[in-house]
């Protein structure tokens, strides 16, 4: 009895820490899937979503009802365990490095002494969920999306990775409340340009406009989810928007400051309140530039990370070490 | 021991079929890419989808009643259609026009002609992967639908010119209404420049995609702006103008390097010359009738052939008659811009990447009821 009453609490935290990763997966596609149509109308002098709900807020219930009872096509050639396989391959890792996100002081699942490496190689899963997709659809367009995406996904995850790495540098740790609590300065002003090379890498490892090469509708039709439907095809936004979410927290993380702002009048949630702000801001402005810039072609976007992007994180990096370390 | 690798150049080959309905290809077009990777080795076209038998259908009923086929072979453009048709007839009958429904002509056709540009700048930069664009364009398009609306009573295929003038005049609301819309237009066309034409995602995906030269364009029949866009200053309205093109100033705009930011460049300043255009025959407008009173109830034509040529929005328009005497045409032949602008693809495209290929398609601005007629 012991020994149970020991393990009780931890149990109780791992409960409430994946019921929490799953509020937050859930909450922020809804979040994210008005945001995105409104601030599209917006953009474009139109209203958005209007008729469900006040301003059409519940306009994203009753596209997931619309989703959940869609039949799953599946077509006749494909591979389909594969095919019904893909979309979960995208979607349940996504759980997983929201555990190690600090979102306020107390609320973080779980400190990871490697907290950003844990981060990044659960991210690049979807990279494999994204090629099976494509391989077993048994169609062109989407093969042509998987091939690109895994291309592009490889590449921008080296100046991406590279780029914190000057921060990881300046900090001596790859835990992310470690890294939160050694701003004292928020480190877009000590690293403009790991800011400036992560906020590109974020937007390409997302799979977004303007480098939403893997599913340009306008070549590819729709890319690598060309041949999904209903649910599958809606854990793959979910899985886009949860994506979104943590590269947001990782950038409030590295070089917002995370939880550190002015202290609003609920104290107790000034932490939370600040990141959720923060990371809010970084979706926004995917969602902006998504819907203001065209797309890259494919060679232009290799250019940018082989010959601007990687050199550049390089020298960033080397200068760091040699301030830092000297 | 060396093994010998058999290196099959179709193991590498795929073919992958864009269309009949595809984002890009603005209707039902098909066009069967041989590629290799991201590259296309060779494109090519399969028409036929929304064939109509138009120049058939000419063929059995009088002449006259072939106006409302001509607005519906080329949607965009149809009151550009129905002019060139309209001038045939009169050529054929020796009909005289009277200058106001002239003037009312070259007004309408050049509205038709912007909304016509502006639609393709919305679509072309939806094929480049930009969203909003369209929707400020139709904002703007809009306006003109409205306005056409009022006194042709349609709001894509018209069916406004008649043999001897165009059925209905023009009162002050329209004028006032073109007016205000010029003055829109020429408000927003800076906003254009300043979001769009001046991003470096959109040169650098439209710089050096396809090679226009004169010569290339000779030998396809290559009409239009994409012909401007090569170099050459070949525009009907000035190089044989007809109706009253000659009486206003307005200049064609060309451009030398021949490649997709060319025609980009030639399609989108001609929008403001066309602005020019409608500005200047509102100026001048005479008063008058608007319908020649002496068009006999059955037209019947001299025998012989006939050919009249305008300058579409997407290139030269020709329609050729054949009439053995009576109120039926023999044969009717319409030369579409489009139809020869797309033969050109396959050349050009060839060893593209795919999404050049959309690009070059969308420089064409290609609208399919026209190729299939």
């Amino acid at each position: 009895m012991q020994t149970l009453n020991s393990y009780a609490p931890e149990i109780i935290r791992i409960v409430m820490a994946v019921v929490g990763g799953a509020v937050v997966v859930f909450g922020n596609a809804l979040v994210m899937g008005y945001m995105e149509r409104k601030l599209a109308g917006h953009f474009q002098r139109r209203t958005g979503p209007m008729e469900v709900g006040f301003h059409g807020l519940l306009q994203l219930v009753i596209d997931g009802i619309k989703l959940m009872s869609k039949q799953l096509v599946i077509p006749a050639k494909a591979d389909k365990p594969l095919f019904m396989l893909a979309p979960i391959i995208s979607f349940a890792p996504v759980f997983l490095p929201l555990l190690v996100i600090p979102f306020s002081d107390r609320i973080q699942g779980f400190d990871l002494d490697v907290g950003l490496l844990f981060v990044l190689a659960i991210a690049s899963i979807n990279v494999l969920a994204v090629l099976v997709a494509g391989w077993a659809s048994n169609n062109k367009y989407s093969m042509f999306g998987a091939f690109r995406a895994v291309a592009q996904n490889v590449a921008y995850e080296i100046p991406m990775l590279l780029s914190l790495l000057a921060i990881v540098f300046m900090t001596n740790t790859f835990s992310l409340r470690g890294i939160v609590e050694a701003q004292t300065v928020w480190f877009i002003v000590l690293q403009p340009v790991a800011f400036i090379i992560y906020l590109i890498c974020m937007v390409a490892e997302t799979n977004r406009a303007p480098f939403d090469l893997a599913e340009a509708e306008s070549e590819l039709t729709a890319g690598f989810h060309t041949e999904y439907s209903g649910m599958s095809f809606s854990l793959f936004m979910m899985a886009e928007y949860t994506n979104m979410f943590i590269v947001s927290c990782i950038a409030t993380v590295f070089f917002l400051g995370g939880t550190s702002g002015i202290p609003l009048p609920y104290f107790e949630y000034t932490g939370i309140i600040w990141f959720l702000l923060k990371v809010y801001l970084f979706m926004f402005f995917l969602v902006w530039i998504r819907w203001t810039y065209p797309r890259t072609r494919f060679d232009q976007l290799m250019n940018l990370c082989w010959k601007y992007l990687l050199p550049i994180s390089l020298v960033n990096l080397l200068i760091t070490v040699v301030v830092v370390k000297l | 021991m060396n093994v010998d690798v058999i290196e099959d150049e179709r193991q590498h080959q795929f073919v992958l079929n864009m269309g009949p309905q595809h984002p890009s290809t603005h209707g039902v077009l098909r066009v069967l890419l041989k590629m290799e990777g991201e590259y296309v080795l060779d494109p090519q076209p399969v028409l036929g989808y929304v064939h109509r038998c138009h120049e058939k259908i000419g063929e059995y009923k009088p002449a006259r009643a072939f106006m409302p086929n001509t607005a519906r072979m080329d949607y965009l453009g149809a009151l550009i259609y129905n002019q060139g048709y309209a001038m045939l007839l009169e050529r054929a009958a020796g009909i005289e026009v009277p200058r106001r429904a002239e003037y009312i002509r070259v007004i309408t056709s050049e509205l038709n002609r912007i909304q016509s540009h502006l639609l393709w700048y919305g679509a072309y930069l939806l094929d480049l992967g930009a969203f909003t664009p369209i929707m400020y364009a139709f904002d703007d398009r809009e306006h003109i639908l409205d306005t056409l609306e009022d006194i042709c009573g349609s709001r894509l295929t018209y069916c406004y010119c008649r043999v001897g003038g165009v059925c209905k005049d023009i009162d002050d609301k329209f004028i006032e209404r073109t007016r205000a819309f010029i003055e829109r237009l020429r408000g927003r066309l800076p906003m254009y420049e300043k979001l769009v034409n001046g991003n470096i995602i959109v040169q650098k995906r439209m710089k050096s995609v396809g090679n226009y030269t004169p010569e290339l364009c000779a030998r396809y029949g290559v009409t239009g702006p994409l012909l401007r866009a090569a170099g050459v200053e070949y525009d009907l309205r000035k190089a044989e103008p007809y109706s009253v093109y000659s009486e206003f100033d307005f200049e064609v705009p060309t451009e030398q390097q021949g490649d997709a930011w060319a025609a980009f460049n030639v399609r989108y300043r001609e929008i403001e010359q066309s602005l020019r255009i409608v500005e200047q025959a509102l100026d001048k407008l005479p008063e008058g009738e608007v319908m020649e009173a002496k068009v006999p109830k059955k037209l019947r034509l001299p025998q012989g052939d006939y050919n009249c040529s305008v300058e579409a929005p997407r290139g030269e328009l020709s329609y050729y008659l054949v009439s053995d005497g009576s109120d039926i045409p023999y044969r009717i032949k319409v030369r579409t811009p489009s139809y020869s602008n797309l033969s050109v693809v396959p050349e050009v495209c060839k060893g593209m990447m795919i999404a050049d290929v959309v690009t070059s398609m969308g420089a064409l601005d290609l609208v399919i009821p026209e190729i299939d007629r």
